[in-house]
């Protein structure tokens, strides 16, 4: 099993008419995702790569009965976007697009929370969320992963959760879920939704967690660990030698006044029994190990 | 983007505060021309961004002219925890009788607003929490509700304020709280806020970091822009839209991705060098950005040699090694490169990149070996 996708999940694209949207739209339809709708107010009725378009998320549930999203909208458009999919039904909503206003994030997500408690939404500034073999939404590239599992993937970062993908798969190692949250200050999902949903995952059985300076998230993800997590983790903190004050480029990835340190989090996850490596690479091969003794 | 006090007063008068009349001012000649037009006596301010400029010696308070010229002339110039003063700001003194705090700044870990009201303000709230956490007052706003007068009274009433202090504390926090939501900002801070001797509150100092994302939605933000203060390395990176950071070592790094190259620093610094820079290059590694990205780093006379870490998602690492070859025959590179390439079509690059090698241009199979390279190439 996979957690919040799988072969059957229909997913609409808001954007699909856009660069971005076409190209990753038609990369994750390759791949084997169902693409079944995309959104553009103004060009209804035309089609993009055999994709029909409709005016509103809504139309295009009604039509294809979709269950995701997927939005490659310029960040100014987000908010509305992130909206129109909740109240049209969409379950899973995903945000690649990057520069989205922090206070926007932080409205959305109340609102979500507030209005749309069942909606899980993912970014936004996120790679997407694969399962290998199954399904694909977003912009990882599928071939850098192997189906199957037995290890779930959490990421903060784009490039290091396919460096993850990469290393596992050299190894021969399969990925039943590798969800990227993104490193804004706001996720829509945070570790914690995505390690409660791999713990009940029958078919995930270890998990790998890549996290970086900034904020307290995997602070509380190694509080969550210690308290409900029964499946061995390994774990890297992208940061290590970060200067405080200076953002690393993702707008959450930044130590100020002393907190959000990678030495802080590394060691809270080894407190709860997390084997944290010092570099991706040992992170992978930590997760090797576990996996050869399971 | 950070803000000079200055313009976190413009900002915050902009949303109807009470802040104090003044000048920003580049020069002594300058410092008391703008006295003599405010009347003394003044405050002669450094404007840097960093905290702690009383101490450093960079407020001074002036009776008359005399003292403006001779505090704008210490001032200019003076080292603030390795900020250079270039530019004072001289404002109308005030009479303070009391000294508050307030702020608002998004709480990530329960991802509503957090205000912060203390009657004990004019000293970092950081030493308050730690040496009388109850003197601060904390409310948590729900940015679909907003803040409420009702709530707003409760927080100040929490904070134990003097009578005299509370209508104008809650009119200045229903200002501060819209400035911060409609400005986009990340952190709105005002320590100190005074009660003058004449009972009035008053917003004495002004810190405000706004939210570079929502420049589209406020186009006069260009002007903080242009006065973020950066080394000459970073202007010359964000001047072609590099997300840059520059550090103090020898090995120049680039790297896709945010991650992977906060990651690449750490592993060249843990193989016992040290990085000379943070620098994601994003997703498009073609020949133009790639150019630009070794132009940055040739021009750091610090660096010594230059690691390039790639790992090709959509990327493709045929289209990196193109790109990494036309950029060297366009920029002459002076330091040897070590280049890590996996990922997408990395044997097609790793091909094309072959005939290229020798001892400018160097291969290396994984992240941990190249970083070792490049440090060894760094000595």
């Amino acid at each position: 099993m996979s957690i919040f996708v799988d072969e059957t999940t229909k997913v609409v694209y808001q954007g699909l008419t856009g660069s971005q949207g076409s190209y990753y739209g038609r990369l994750n339809a390759e791949y084997g995702t169902q693409v079944v709708a995309g959104t553009n107010p103004k060009r209804a009725g035309i089609e993009v790569n055999g994709v029909p378009i409709f005016a509103t998320v809504a139309e295009a549930v009604e039509a294809t009965g979709a269950t995701a999203s997927c939005i490659f909208i310029p960040a100014p458009g987000v908010k509305g976007a992130v909206m129109e999919a909740a109240e049209a039904g969409i379950e899973l909503i995903v945000a690649i697009t990057e520069g989205v206003p922090a206070h926007d994030e932080a409205w959305f997500f109340n609102q979500l929370k507030r209005n749309h408690p069942d909606v899980q939404l993912l970014g936004p500034n996120c790679p997407g969320i694969i399962s290998p073999g199954k399904c694909n939404i977003g912009i990882t590239a599928g071939h850098i992963a192997k189906a199957g599992g037995p290890v779930g993937i959490v990421s903060r970062s784009g490039t290091l959760t396919y460096q993850a993908l990469y290393e596992l798969k050299q190894k021969g190692i399969g990925v039943t879920t590798c969800v990227g949250i993104g490193g804004d200050p706001v996720p829509g999902t945070s570790f914690i939704d995505c390690l409660s949903a791999f713990e009940v995952d029958p078919e995930t059985k270890a998990v790998m967690m890549i996290g970086e300076i900034g904020g307290s998230a995997e602070e509380e993800a190694a509080e969550f660990i210690k308290n409900n997590m029964s499946k061995p983790i390994s774990s890297y903190i992208a940061g290590v030698t970060a200067p405080a004050g200076k953002k690393m480029g993702h707008a959450g990835a930044i130590v100020s006044g002393g907190k959000g340190t990678a030495a802080a989090k590394m060691e809270a996850l080894a407190d709860a029994g997390v084997r944290v490596g010092n570099n991706p690479t040992e992170a992978g091969e930590l997760m090797a190990e576990i996996v050869a003794g399971l | 983007m950070d803000l000079f006090e200055h313009q976190g007063k413009e900002f915050f008068a902009q949303y109807g505060m009470p802040v104090s009349a003044g000048e920003a001012v580049f020069s002594v000649d300058e410092a008391v021309a703008a006295a003599e037009r405010l009347g003394t006596p003044v405050m002669v301010k450094a404007q840097v961004h960093a905290g702690g400029r009383g101490k450093a010696g960079g407020v001074k308070f002036a009776a008359d002219i005399d003292a403006v010229r001779e505090h704008a002339g210490n001032i200019l110039g003076l080292d603030i925890k390795g900020h250079v003063v270039e530019r004072l700001w001289i404002e109308e003194a005030s009479d303070i009788a009391e000294e508050y705090y307030a702020s608002f700044t998004l709480d990530r870990s329960a991802k509503t607003h957090l205000g912060m009201l203390s009657k004990e303000g004019g000293i970092e709230i950081e030493t308050v929490a730690v040496e009388n956490p109850d003197a601060i007052a904390k409310i948590w706003v729900d940015p679909v509700d907003g803040l409420t007068e009702a709530a707003c009274r409760q927080w100040v009433a929490e904070a134990e304020l003097p009578e005299a202090a509370v209508e104008g504390t809650i009119d200045i926090l229903l200002k501060l709280y819209t400035a911060y939501t409609e400005g986009d900002a990340d952190m709105v801070e005002i320590n100190p806020l005074i009660l003058t001797s004449a009972g009035k509150v008053h917003v004495l100092d002004a810190k405000v970091t706004l939210d570079a994302n929502s420049e589209y939605r406020h186009p006069d933000y260009q002007q903080y822009d242009e006065t973020q203060v950066r080394d000459e390395r970073e202007a010359a990176a964000h001047s072609h839209g590099l997300q840059y950071v520059g550090l103090d070592g020898t090995v120049g790094v680039i790297a896709n991705g945010a991650g992977l190259a906060m990651s690449t620093v750490d592993v060249v610094n843990q193989v016992g060098g040290r990085a000379a820079n943070f620098l994601d290059i994003g997703g498009g590694a073609n020949a133009d950005v790639m150019s630009a990205a070794l132009q940055v780093i040739n021009n750091d006379p610090s660096v010594k040699s230059i690691f390039i870490n790639i790992f090709g998602g959509i990327t493709r690492g045929d289209v990196v090694a193109e790109g990494i070859i036309e950029s060297m025959k366009r920029v002459n590179i002076d330091s040897p490169i070590v280049i890590r390439l996996d990922g997408t079509n990395a044997e097609d690059g790793r091909r094309l990149l072959e005939p290229q090698l020798g001892d400018d241009l160097v291969l290396e199979d994984t992240m941990l070996s190249a970083a070792r390279r490049a440090v060894e190439l760094a000595k």
